[in-house]
């Protein structure tokens, strides 16, 4: 329970549930997009396989990552003032550009040129409403002389180009919010976007090979091993990077060991052991790296190997989302007297409860049932070309 | 004679590109041009004069400049919770525990050990015994409220600009245009902000605006029977403020955030967060 002395206004948690789920969805874009960027600009050939299929996802996340915000706000009728009358020295206040010329200008014209032609063939060859549908998605352009494909690419590559820097926006920024609070000891590091950063990429690549393991399975085909391999090597560079990062942050902490030190030791030890300890470091991070080196390092048969790229893919979402419990629940559970501790007791039912927070967690998934549906992102060629 | 048009009188020259077409092209150019020149205009009036000329209407109207500022004398206080009573009221303010525009706190530190602190119901209702047995070296009390920042994070982070500064130095809530984010709640150092749990926007003190405009005391301080609360302009000679710090060493809350506080304290001692 409640312990040593909190101010009486910090009673009740600002931030819920929904705003630990608000930088975990974008993270997880974020991620996807880089990684789609991989194989984009950085010509990773083996990546080719999960390319739409990581931008699709990107998408289909990216469209259900304001739903939180808007759910927890004490105005949701309000919120179209964040664009109409912005005030600009406000953090906050710039997420709806960021999120608008990402979804915009970023992700749907990306996905809108790498699929333009196939999207101008199949609203020749399919019949009935699905025919207007992609006639609609042709936005009128039909052309697809050789010209024209070649200027797709290269609009879509130069697209990519701006989405990079973009990406790193999204969710660089995302890690502003928290980690400019001056307030907030916990939150206020300069390091927050950062780490923020390359969570996500750690993440967006584990849903992605999550994604694309579970799909080549539903559609009985076998998974490209060597695209999987490359996933997993990526997923491992970027996982290291993030525990350096933040395990420096947590160093640089206690060697300052500032006046906050003991109420953030009090919280580690007391709030935090099983989300911080257990579940992001130990099952969310040391595990599935160890996992992953066995699989790709080790000698391993593939269906082991893709069975441990599997779990470790899976224990890695636990431990982004424990990450971003931690920071958002773990900078609200001590008091700004530094004095005491709180408690978070999550809502079952209610806007902010916890089936709100799982039908948002699988809306993504539904979302990108129906892109996969209506945009075929598999490589094998789906009509003559 | 030559038929072409003649400059002098406002004529167009023809463009070679554009004959065979019809004037319509000509009128759509036409129509292009004002159109940038007033988003232009527009634009120039938003950045340079719009705002201030609307700044200026308001101070005509004959807002005089003010520094309000609060001091709290430590020395004073009983910890007899009538302030924090008296702001329920005034400003019709949830009566539930938790809500506070102002609250007391107690200090009790001991011969040997750590400072406790403690304020049940924002010591609405005053405080329990100490317990006995306990050898106390000294215990006070501190009044708390918004500090009313010169520099105040939460106005920073508002996205839509719904908690801001007046020109009197007072840091206020518009709860008709507030999108009850909370990101203020998050970003005040000093927790003195909370949702209200009937409105769902952010509210604090706001030295009780609706008095003070009208030259009468905000309802905490008009209550306070040994003044440790003193309230008036900081920049004024004959302010009680100025005399205040005139005659007090006094301290303001979490300086290391550069938040700049108008409330001023004496007999706050470090262990007062």
């Amino acid at each position: 329970m409640f312990s040593g002395y909190i101010y009486p206004n910090e009673y009740e948690l600002q931030w819920s549930l929904l705003i630990v789920l608000y930088p975990y969805l974008t993270g997880l874009v974020a991620g996807a997009f880089i990684l789609a960027s991989l194989e984009r600009v950085f010509n990773v050939k083996a990546l080719v396989v999960v390319y739409r299929l990581s931008l699709l996802t990107a998408l289909a996340f990216l469209i259900v990552a304001p739903l939180p915000l808007l759910a927890h706000l004490g105005h949701p009728e309000r919120a179209l003032e964040m664009f109409l009358t912005p005030h600009l020295t406000s953090a906050m206040a710039m997420f709806g550009f960021v999120y608008a010329w990402y979804l915009l200008m970023v992700l749907l014209l990306e996905v809108w040129f790498d699929y333009r032609k196939d999207i101008v063939l199949w609203s020749r060859q399919k019949k009935g409403i699905l025919r207007y549908i992609y006639l609609l998605m042709t936005l009128g352009v039909t052309d697809i002389s050789e010209k024209a494909v070649r200027f797709d690419e290269k609009a879509g590559k130069f697209i990519t180009i701006v989405g990079i820097p973009s990406a790193f926006l999204l969710h660089g920024y995302v890690g502003f919010i928290f980690g400019s609070v001056k307030a907030n000891p916990w939150w206020s590091s300069v390091l927050m976007p950062i780490v923020f950063l390359f969570s996500a990429i750690v993440s967006g690549i584990a849903i992605v090979i999550l994604i694309y393991i579970v799909t080549t399975l539903i559609r009985w085909k076998r998974p490209d091993m060597p695209c999987l391999n490359k996933l997993a090597e990526f997923l491992l560079y970027a996982m290291i990077i993030d525990f350096s990062l933040e395990l420096l942050d947590f160093i640089h902490r206690l060697y300052e060991s500032e006046e906050s030190i003991h109420i953030l030791s009090d919280l580690i030890s007391n709030r935090l052991f099983i989300s911080l300890i257990v579940t992001q470091i130990i099952l969310g991070s040391l595990l599935p790296m160890a996992g992953i080196v066995l699989a790709r390092f080790g000698r391993v048969h593939d269906e082991m190997r893709r069975i441990l790229y599997f779990i470790s893919a899976f224990l890695v979402q636990v431990g982004i989302f424990s990450i971003r419990w931690n920071v958002v629940i773990g900078g609200q559970l001590f008091s700004k007297s530094l004095r005491g501790l709180t408690v978070y007791k999550v809502e079952l039912l209610g806007l902010e409860g916890l089936f709100m927070t799982f039908f948002l967690l699988m809306l993504p998934f539904v979302i990108l049932y129906v892109l996969v549906k209506l945009l075929p992102p598999w490589t094998e060629p789906t009509h003559p070309a | 004679m030559n038929e072409g048009p003649d400059p002098s009188k406002g004529e167009r020259p023809e463009d070679p590109s554009a004959q065979g077409e019809d004037c319509e092209c000509q009128s759509r150019r036409d129509f292009l041009k004002s159109l940038v020149k007033t988003a232009a205009s527009g634009f120039l009036l938003y950045t340079c004069g719009f705002e201030r000329l609307l700044a200026e209407g308001a101070e005509a109207q004959g807002a005089a400049p003010h520094q309000y500022a609060m001091a709290i004398d430590i020395h004073k206080c009983i910890g007899c919770g009538r302030c924090v009573d008296a702001c329920k009221k005034e400003n019709k303010m949830p009566a539930e525990p938790h809500y506070f525009r102002t609250w007391v706190e107690r200090y009790v530190t001991p011969v040997r050990g750590e400072t406790q602190v403690d304020s049940p119901n924002g010591g609405m209702n005053g405080f329990p015994e100490i317990k006995e047995g306990e050898e106390v070296l000294k215990t006070f009390f501190v009044p708390k409220l918004c500090n009313h920042c010169e520099n105040p994070p939460c106005v920073q982070v508002c996205p839509v600009g719904a908690t801001f500064r007046t020109r009197d130095g007072v840091v206020l809530v518009d709860e008709n245009y507030c999108v009850g984010c909370r990101y203020c709640i998050q970003a005040c150092p000093y927790g003195a902000r909370y949702m209200h749990p009937v409105k769902h926007v952010a509210d604090k003190c706001t030295f009780c605006y609706h008095r003070i405009t009208k030259g009468l005391l905000p309802a905490c301080v008009e209550v306070c029977p040994t003044q440790a609360r003193i309230f008036g302009e900081a920049d004024a000679p004959q302010s009680p403020i100025r005399r205040f710090m005139r005659f007090n060493d006094f301290r303001v809350l979490k300086p290391e955030l550069n938040t700049a506080p108008m409330v001023f304290y004496a007999g706050a001692g470090k262990e007062v967060r």
